[in-house]
């Protein structure tokens, strides 16, 4: 049992001139065998390997990662949480993971600094502000504390939004979702990796998966550049390269790899306390703790795996945000830097079986995987170790592309894509 | 930013110049009756794409040029392309030389039907 995080801890360190920490996690090298192996160091992989070890008991388990832990999206993402999606089966995900978020930093003794501080979509079109209506009314039937909010609320909440009514989009609502807000991404993927290491589970960075065996229809282990690893379990959880890893299987999936982009601002006084999106101008803001302010916006529309985005993205989510917030226009960008997402064709993610026995997939979260971590990684343990899909990740099936069951999130626009 | 040049009209421009098409050489399921096509056919026009890290073959519009569509195979990686040619042809044949993962194989059963 690692020692516990507290004020406590802080004191006794600081008498040590905080030489003693005690590492959040080992460094092992790979055994022969695991019971499982989950592909990908992410937050969703690393959830996934922390409940499989606390709900299911399965703690000779493996997860391996081709470069370092929370590296990859988890680590590149604008840090929102929300769980206002229009179709029931996300709504359940999403919630799941939002209302997980609220106690995960007691429960994994890591601060998460999860701020439910609010979060707004804008209407700037009529035909987006009957949209929105439409997802209040469905997710006020699946009993989400969500409401519309008039002109004058936005502009109390966010004092610094142009609601000049005479712009090219004006302001004409809100869908407010109260309990939405941020995280600290980072801490999420590092929370995780201490709560599954607590529990035996070995986290191999470094280590990049360049086969995957099976015997005949069923998986017998892994190739990797630390050695063959034998498993029956296999989770592969690696976002935008999930199509490589299981081309290795001989799985083909229906996703595309493209480059998203973020920015932040130099920091800043308090500006903004919520977060604020403006799907209609393709651009959405927060302002971080440290008063960076945090913004995001759509992908590149071509195949990229370079982590290096296009300036025409970049330039179209700026232009769209200084329209909004005049305030910024002068603001100088600190830092910009680009994830690899899988998108698949509806916009919602995949967490499935496969046709190879043993093998399982959790990918496709494509812009939006940030805010499901917790609920992603309960499901999809629950699901690898029962072999049999859990009732809220049933419908995110493989099968659903064949069986023409989409669940359709890309026309409902519920963020910016 | 990437510079994209239209094989058709030689107007070369950024990728706000053009439309990305996705996936190249994607066949629909040859039939004319709906009955013949199974779920797993469909399933794979529709949805199944190759999305190689590497080399990638693509289809492209010159939106701001002469309007048409042609086919381009562009690295994932370095972003750069690597051939341009007409809509209804195959790539140059040292282009699909080079290609790895599922577009190996993917044109060898086409160039056995050209000859």
């Amino acid at each position: 049992m690692k020692p516990r995080y507290s004020i406590f801890s802080i004191a006794r360190n600081a008498m040590n001139y905080h030489k003693d920490w005690e590492r959040a996690w080992r460094s092992p090298n790979p055994k022969a065998e695991y019971d499982a192996v989950i592909v990908g160091a992410g937050g969703h992989g690393l959830a996934t390997a922390y409940y499989l070890a606390k709900n299911h008991g399965l703690t000779n388990i493996a997860v391996i990662e081709k470069g370092w832990l929370g590296g990859g999206n988890t680590g590149r993402n604008t840090t929102i949480i929300r769980s206002n999606y229009l179709q029931d089966a996300s709504i359940a995900i999403y919630e799941l993971a939002r209302s997980l978020y609220e106690g995960l930093s007691q429960e994994l003794n890591y601060n998460m600094m999860f701020s439910p501080r609010g979060l707004m979509m804008l209407c700037q079109t009529e035909h987006e502000l009957r949209a929105m209506k439409r997802t209040s009314h469905a997710n006020r039937l699946a009993g989400l504390d969500c409401r519309m909010i008039s002109p004058n609320e936005v502009k109390e909440i966010a004092p610094i939004i142009n609601t000049d009514a005479e712009c090219r989009y004006p302001i004409l609502g809100a869908y407010y979702q109260p309990r939405g807000g941020t995280g600290r991404h980072d801490a999420v993927a590092w929370g995780y990796a201490r709560g599954a290491d607590a529990m035996g589970v070995d986290i191999i960075q470094q280590c990049e998966v360049t086969g995957i065996l099976r015997d005949g229809g069923k998986v017998v282990g892994l190739q990797t550049s630390k050695g063959e690893i034998k498993t029956k379990k296999i989770g592969v959880v690696t976002a935008g390269h999930v199509s490589t890893i299981m081309d290795m299987a001989g799985v083909r999936m229906p996703i595309e790899s493209m480059c998203l982009q973020a920015l932040v601002s130099e920091p800043i006084k308090p500006v903004l306390d919520c977060v604020v999106m403006a799907n209609t101008v393709h651009g959405y803001m927060s302002q971080s703790d440290k008063g960076e302010l945090v913004i995001g916006g759509g992908t590149d529309p071509y195949n990229n795996y370079s982590q290096r985005g296009s300036f025409t993205a970049l330039e179209h989510t700026v232009t769209a945000l200084v329209e909004t917030f005049p305030i910024i226009s002068r603001l100088r960008m600190l830092r910009q830097w680009g994830g690899i997402v899988d998108m698949t064709g509806d916009r919602s993610p995949i967490l499935s079986k496969t046709d190879v026995e043993g093998l399982y997939v959790n990918c496709g979260w494509g812009t939006g995987g940030f805010k499901a971590i917790p609920g992603s990684g309960l499901v999809f343990a629950d699901t690898m170790a029962n072999d049999r899909p859990h009732p809220i990740a049933a419908p995110f099936s493989l099968n659903r592309f064949k069986e023409g069951r989409l669940i359709d999130e890309s026309v409902a626009a519920a963020v910016a894509h | 930013m990437i510079i994209v040049t239209c094989p058709v009209c030689n107007a070369s421009g950024d990728e706000t110049d053009f439309h990305y098409g996705g996936q190249a050489h994607v066949r629909r399921p040859a039939t004319t009756d709906a009955a013949n096509i199974t779920d797993e056919e469909q399933r794979d026009y529709l949805f199944i794409r190759h999305n190689p890290k590497g080399l990638h073959f693509e289809r492209w519009r010159c939106d701001r040029g002469c309007g048409k569509w042609f086919h381009a195979a562009r690295d994932t990686v370095s972003l750069d392309f690597k051939a341009y040619y007409g809509i209804t042809e195959l790539p140059p044949a040292e282009i699909i030389a080079q290609a790895k993962g599922p577009w190996a194989d993917y044109f060898k059963e086409r160039m056995k039907a050209k000859k």
